[in-house]
């Protein structure tokens, strides 16, 4: 039995139920449309005083709020096969715990990806263009933010019993990534506290890389945002495969 | 290894409970083997820890003559299974359910797609093949989860409770396509039931448990003696007291509204 296919169709499986799940998926743009419509015009006219285009900056936050939030919540699908009992079919099958993370991850990061591609299609509309040459680059970021966030859905879910807790996580951890990402503000010119904090999170370099890409200014060098996030990455797929691989051995 | 199960002082502890008592159980290759037993007997945890799902407090247990702890993946390449409880993604249809595990178990192609019809038909399914499962009823759900199982022959077949709330009719399809599959493919069967009557037409051998131990295991015409009947035979082992089912809540839970459907 190859490993290769096993991962394919898990994969596949996560498309078919992303294509299937549409109110899922318009539900889950609203917020990030919201974020941009709103707060974006909003602020785009106070800040304007300043000669920045607030719009154009804040584009590049909601793509990594779209991926991040997306990726996050397959821990969810993980947490409702257990529930639901297809999580045993699947380990019950002659294939690696290590190949049943991947087809996750993979097919996890690919939803993600596509729902960040939505919001950017919608863009154009409101306002916000991009050169392609940007978005090439733009794109290795979104790879690597989904797969990081992605391995840490998986990670959470197999620390959680139910989607209560999961829930919880959302708003507790989630949402203050989102906040200190530098997604809604410049990081210049911060608090020291508030530095620190920004220069935590993991999904600031995401963000900052895709700006730099996107807008051609960032705070950071784009080499220095594409390997911490890449470091972030590595680190959050090996913790997703263990804790998922030491939840479902370990009775 | 001419065992396709073999245990010795098998053993699982809930906390304080026992659910499967230094269990020591022999089936041959070839064999149907019914496990009776009322609720909460153990059969379940049993099957758990031979399919590799539920690591064995103590003991030892080999499938196909695979350790199902230190060769945990040799044994799942020997193996299938229906659950008791409820497997399949709700939605998905019927049939992406059937290829999603013919994948898993290395099928491709022509011989997938046959495979997929014929269990299909077997359970009589196939003109709702592309409906959503969560559209189907329980017994439905119940139906195409056997048709998973028979999809391929593994060395081992574990069945729990598979025709729980099935109609007769779809109880005998069921019983001859388990029936075929041993005596073309040879695989082995262990089948856990509340009908007593299936295990005494469909298995060469039962094992009746209670309270985590087999209290006897024989053919189910040797267990008969006196002109009993397998139902006499089981309650003189196991008394006539009901049993509560302890699942969890939430399995019951879900299992409730997967019959309720
Ligand atoms: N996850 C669990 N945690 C605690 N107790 C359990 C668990 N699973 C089963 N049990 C208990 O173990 C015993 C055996 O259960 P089970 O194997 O499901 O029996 P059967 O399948 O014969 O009805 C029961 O008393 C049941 O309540
Ligand atoms: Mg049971």
């Amino acid at each position: 039995m190859s490993e290769y296919t096993a991962i394919k169709v898990l994969w596949k499986r996560e498309l078919l139920r992303f294509v299937r799940a549409k109110s899922r998926i318009a539900g889950s743009l609203g917020m990030p449309l919201f974020f941009l419509l709103f707060l974006g015009t909003g602020l785009n006219s106070a800040i304007s005083g300043t000669g920045g285009n607030y719009m154009e900056f804040i584009a590049p936050g909601i793509i990594g709020m779209v991926l991040m939030f997306s990726s996050v919540a397959n821990g969810l699908i993980v947490i409702m096969d257990r529930q639901f009992g297809f999580l045993k079919e699947v380990l019950v099958a002659p294939v690696s715990r290590l190949s049943i993370v991947a087809g996750k991850i993979f097919g996890g990061a690919t939803t993600s990806i596509a729902q960040a591609a939505i919001i950017m299609l919608i863009m154009p509309f409101l306002g916000v263009s991009f050169a392609l040459s940007g978005m090439i680059t733009a794109f290795a970021f979104m790879v690597l933010i989904s797969i990081a966030f992605v391995g840490l859905g998986i990670a959470i879910a197999s620390k959680m019993e139910d989607m209560h807790g999961f829930q919880l996580v959302m708003n507790f951890l989630v949402m203050p990534l989102f906040f200190l990402s530098g997604a809604l503000f410049p990081l210049t010119n911060l608090p020291s506290w508030l530095k620190v904090l920004t220069m935590i999170d993991p999904l600031t370099y995401g963000i900052d890389g895709m700006r730099g890409a996107l807008t051609g200014s960032s705070a950071m060098p784009l080499w220095m945002d594409f390997g911490i996030l890449a470091l972030f990455c590595a680190a959050m797929i090996a913790l997703g495969a263990w804790l998922f691989t030491k939840k479902s051995t370990g009775n | 290894m001419e065992y396709a199960i073999e245990t010795e002082k098998l053993t699982k502890k809930y906390g304080e409970l026992t659910a499967v008592d230094g269990l020591d159980l022999r089936i041959k290759r070839g064999e149907i083997f019914g496990l009776l037993g009322p609720n909460g007997a153990g059969k379940t945890t049993l099957i758990s820890m031979l399919c590799t799902m539920l690591e064995p407090t103590s003991g030892k247990a080999r499938v196909n003559g695979f350790d199902v702890e230190t060769q945990a993946s040799e044994v799942r390449k020997s193996i299938g299974i229906v659950f008791q409880d409820p497997s399949l993604d709700d939605e998905l249809t019927a049939w992406e359910n059937l290829d999603i595990h013919g994948e898993l178990y290395g099928m491709r192609g022509g011989a997938k797609q046959k495979a997929i019809e014929n269990a299909l038909q077997i359970v009589e399914l196939y003109d709702k093949k592309d409906e959503l499962v969560k559209h189907y009823s329980g017994g439905m759900k119940r139906r195409l989860e056997i048709a998973r199982g028979l999809m391929h022959a593994p060395a081992v077949l574990f069945l729990d409770e598979p025709t729980i709330g099935l109609d007769p009719q779809t109880r005998r399809h069921i019983w001859d396509s388990v029936r075929k599959m041993n005596r073309e493919k040879g695989v082995t069967v262990i089948l856990t039931t509340h009908y007593i009557d299936e295990a005494d037409v469909l298995c060469g051998r039962v094992g009746i448990v209670d309270h985590g131990k087999i209290v006897a295991c024989d053919a189910p015409s040797k267990l008969k003696t006196k002109g009993e009947s397998l139902e006499d035979v089981f309650l003189r082992l196991t008394g006539s007291d009901i049993r509560e089912e302890k699942a969890s809540n939430q399995t019951m839970r879900l299992r409730m509204r997967a019959w309720n459907r």
